[in-house]
């Protein structure tokens, strides 16, 4: 069958002027964007933010409690909120502001990912605003500030709850094999074979989710060189991570590893399942290092794991010779919020009277509370004794009150450039497929990026 | 859209013909395909975080890419991706193919069942193997099965089989449909004819089937070359490019590099890189088949 052959001419014509039209027709749609476009629908123009966060409970059902308790006070300038699972939101909220189309609202951890917001102006200065409303500052922890504070000006208002990393252990596991909790570096690893020898792991770890082995290294870098190690990092000195503390502290984690102290497998175990906390509480591994938000869940899940008083905690334990204050601590200082630069003047009045007023009100506190959380207002101390989990939220508290430094999450802390080829060079290093020095080489070569 | 376009040309020929026809086709491929391709060619002579100004910075990226030893890699994970997910799925949907255009019932009931694994989106094939993979909680685990009891996604020679495996469990049945259909239009005369020639089973298949299936056999290839190229969702909730970068094939690495360490330029590059690779393979598949693949010279191709 012959097919009806179109010319060339007629082709090319088509050809032409096909992309053109297209061309314009993508110009007409990408010009005149509304600035602060985050705010859709009828009610744009008016004071109606909108606000994005995670979607994991307990957390999300009381983000969304405030919200709407705002929204139930204030009818006229109400706040829509849309929720994301974790590394969705992460994408989702850089492409929405390289976008223009950012909510009013930015959920955020502070740190390095606000500081590219900064630079590219995306986001408010709050320093002027909280001057004039100290109230709102000074019922806070001054420590979750740090994290909020770029060169100096404040860009986020911290919220939620603090979040250190601590040392879970099951204490049925203890004392199958009559042991006590570990006190030191060397305690560790002389429970380690005693451990494999039980048939236990000695520590349960969610090694394929990566920033789970790198709270080890946190740590030990603490322990081992102080928290002035990392903070020469942070600051961009040049082969930081070439320091001779440095390379005890990476050392010493690969030890660990070679010591099999690890669960068998520890790769193939992922944090977002929370197969790393089903270990510990099975009986599978002895201890955990994680964050405390893992207690929730652990009270949840575990069965009488928890209420039964069969989990334990502590500090990350000092490293012999090290000279790091054992009551510094690693996490997240708190969570925090920033407002989008391109919203509207009537948007960011809406944001802002919902920090001053729904943020961290008694409710919202009493609902942290109430998970196991400690949310980081001065004084929270006083609600967490009638709380039922009263002596774990103490120890949080006291924790985060007592910390020296309370270092903050690494690949939250770095730009996300040099936090990706962090954790990629910790999974490596945990593979043993690189030595400490070439970590160091690796991670030097990216250092201030 | 282009109204000024269409009509014109539409109108003003008459020996021109159904040539508009191909518009629609033509304006989406645009929009979709070449003004983004073009958007990413210029995107790669810039540096860019996705989020503040896009700065014109020349042929950085292009360097930092090329010089980076992660892009050998990366390329030669994705080959290897490509070749063994081929060498596993060619044979096995082949036979499966040549199985299931019978039309007994039970092989009909058994395609059904073949099919399932296509219904399934990428993500939540990933997700189940997963967990069924978990070697504490999984299915060697739950079974007691000591020999599926391993560290599957953190030893590299393991992850790596898995991706293989988990990919060819996913496509085996839509290249077993296209071989079904192929077999399907070989003429039964040819099989009278062998068999009246005292051709055997064994015989009939390596001489009839398998040449008529030739130009089946090249589609297929070239779908799951070129697809090969693209997997990400897969690899990316499995193994997430691990362990260390073992998995990391290049739409890994472009995304990374683009949305997980804000390096728009880079990743740009490696967009245009996984461009010039399709192209070149979609067109040396075409050579392998003869200058006309796509024509068919019998029924059944």
């Amino acid at each position: 069958m012959e097919p009806r052959t179109t010319s060339r001419r007629n082709f090319l014509a088509l050809a032409v002027s096909v992309p053109i039209g297209a061309a314009l027709a993508s110009c007409g749609s990408a010009g005149p964007t509304p600035a602060g476009g985050g705010a859709t629908g009828a009610a744009a123009g008016s004071g109606a933010a909108t606000y994005w966060f995670l979607s994991t409970q307990p957390q999300e059902g009381i983000r969304k409690a405030s919200v709407d308790r705002f929204n139930a006070a204030n009818p006229n300038a109400k706040i829509t909120a849309t929720t994301f699972q974790n590394d969705a939101f992460k994408t989702k909220i850089k492409t929405a502001l390289g976008a223009g189309q950012a909510p009013t609202i930015i959920w955020g951890w502070g740190g390095g990912g606000l500081r590219t917001y900064v630079q590219a102006s995306q986001v408010e200065d709050l320093t002027p605003w909280l001057d004039q409303n100290p109230a709102v500052k000074n019922r806070l922890f001054p420590s979750s500030f740090g994290a909020a504070t770029i060169d100096g000006k404040i860009y986020a208002l911290p919220c939620e709850a603090v979040q250190p990393v601590v040392l879970f252990y099951n204490k049925t596991c203890f004392e199958k094999i009559g042991a006590e909790p570990p006190t030191s570096w060397s305690d560790i690893m002389a429970l380690v074979p005693k451990f494999n020898a039980a048939g236990i792991a000695p520590f349960s770890l969610g090694g394929q989710s990566r920033w789970t082995n790198m709270m080890w290294l946190e740590f030990l870098f603490d322990r081992v060189g102080g928290p002035e190690l990392f903070q020469a990092v942070f600051d961009a000195q040049k082969d930081a991570w070439s320091n001779p503390a440095a390379l005890d502290a990476l050392t010493k984690v690969q030890d660990l590893v070679k010591a099999d102290g690890f669960i068998k497998g520890f790769s193939s175990i992922t944090a977002d399942s929370n197969a790393d906390q089903a270990l510990l509480y099975t009986g599978k591994a002895a201890m955990m290092l994680h964050g405390v938000w893992t207690y929730g869940s652990m009270a949840l899940d575990g069965g009488d794991f928890v209420s039964g008083g069969h989990l334990g905690y502590m500090n990350f334990p000092p490293v012999d010779g090290g000279k790091g204050d054992p009551s510094n601590t690693v996490g997240n200082p708190g969570q925090y919020l920033s407002i989008y630069s391109k919203a509207t003047p009537e948007q960011k009045e809406t944001a802002k009277k919902f920090f001053a007023t729904a943020v961290l009100s008694d409710e919202e506190v009493k609902q942290w509370t109430d998970t196991g959380s400690v949310p980081i207002v001065q004084g929270a101390d006083k609600l967490l004794a009638s709380s039922k989990d009263a002596e774990w939220l103490q120890f949080v508290y006291g924790i985060a009150s007592g910390a020296k430094t309370f270092g903050q999450s690494w690949d939250q802390a770095l730009s996300p450039t040099a936090a990706e080829i962090l954790l990629d060079n910790i999974s490596q290093l945990f593979q043993l497929s690189i030595t400490p020095e070439q970590f160091a080489a690796n991670m030097n070569a990216v250092i201030g990026k | 859209m282009s109204p000024t376009a269409t009509p014109t040309t539409a109108r003003g020929s008459r020996n021109g013909g159904l040539a508009w026809l191909a518009v629609p086709a033509l304006v989406f491929f645009v929009a979709f395909g070449v003004v983004p391709l073009v958007g990413v060619l210029a995107l790669s002579f810039t540096t860019w975080d996705g989020i503040g100004d896009i700065n014109v910075t020349g042929l950085t990226s292009w360097q930092a890419v090329l010089s980076d030893p992660g892009l050998p890699h990366a390329l030669w994970v994705t080959f290897l991706v490509m070749a063994l997910s081929w060498a596993v799925q060619t044979p096995a949907s082949l036979l499966l193919g040549v199985f299931l255009a019978n039309s007994q019932r039970y092989r009909a009931v058994l395609a059904v069942v073949y099919f399932v694994p296509l219904l399934l989106s990428s993500a939540a094939i990933a997700i189940t193997y997963k967990a069924l993979l978990d070697p504490n909680f999984g299915l060697g685990a739950g079974l007691g099965i000591d020999l599926l009891v391993q560290d599957w996604l953190g030893v590299p020679e393991l992850a790596f089989g898995v991706v293989i495996f988990v990919v060819s469990w996913q496509f085996i049945p839509f290249h077993s449909l296209i071989y079904q259909a192929g077999v399907r239009q070989i003429p039964k005369s040819m099989y009278e004819a062998a068999e009246l020639d005292g051709a055997g089973r064994v015989r009939q298949f390596f001489s009839i089937t398998l040449p008529q299936l030739k130009y089946t056999v090249i589609t297929s290839s070239t779908l799951m070359v070129v697809g090969s190229l693209t997997f990400f969702d897969l690899i990316f909730v499995l193994t997430e490019g691990g362990p260390g970068d073992t998995t990391r094939v290049l739409a890994l690495d472009m995304y990374k590099r683009g949305f997980q360490a804000n390096l728009m330029g880079p990743a740009s590059v490696i967009a245009v890189i996984l461009v010039l690779v399709g192209l070149v393979l979609a067109l040396i598949l075409r050579r392998l088949g003869g200058r006309d693949a796509t024509h068919s010279q019998m029924e059944g191709a």
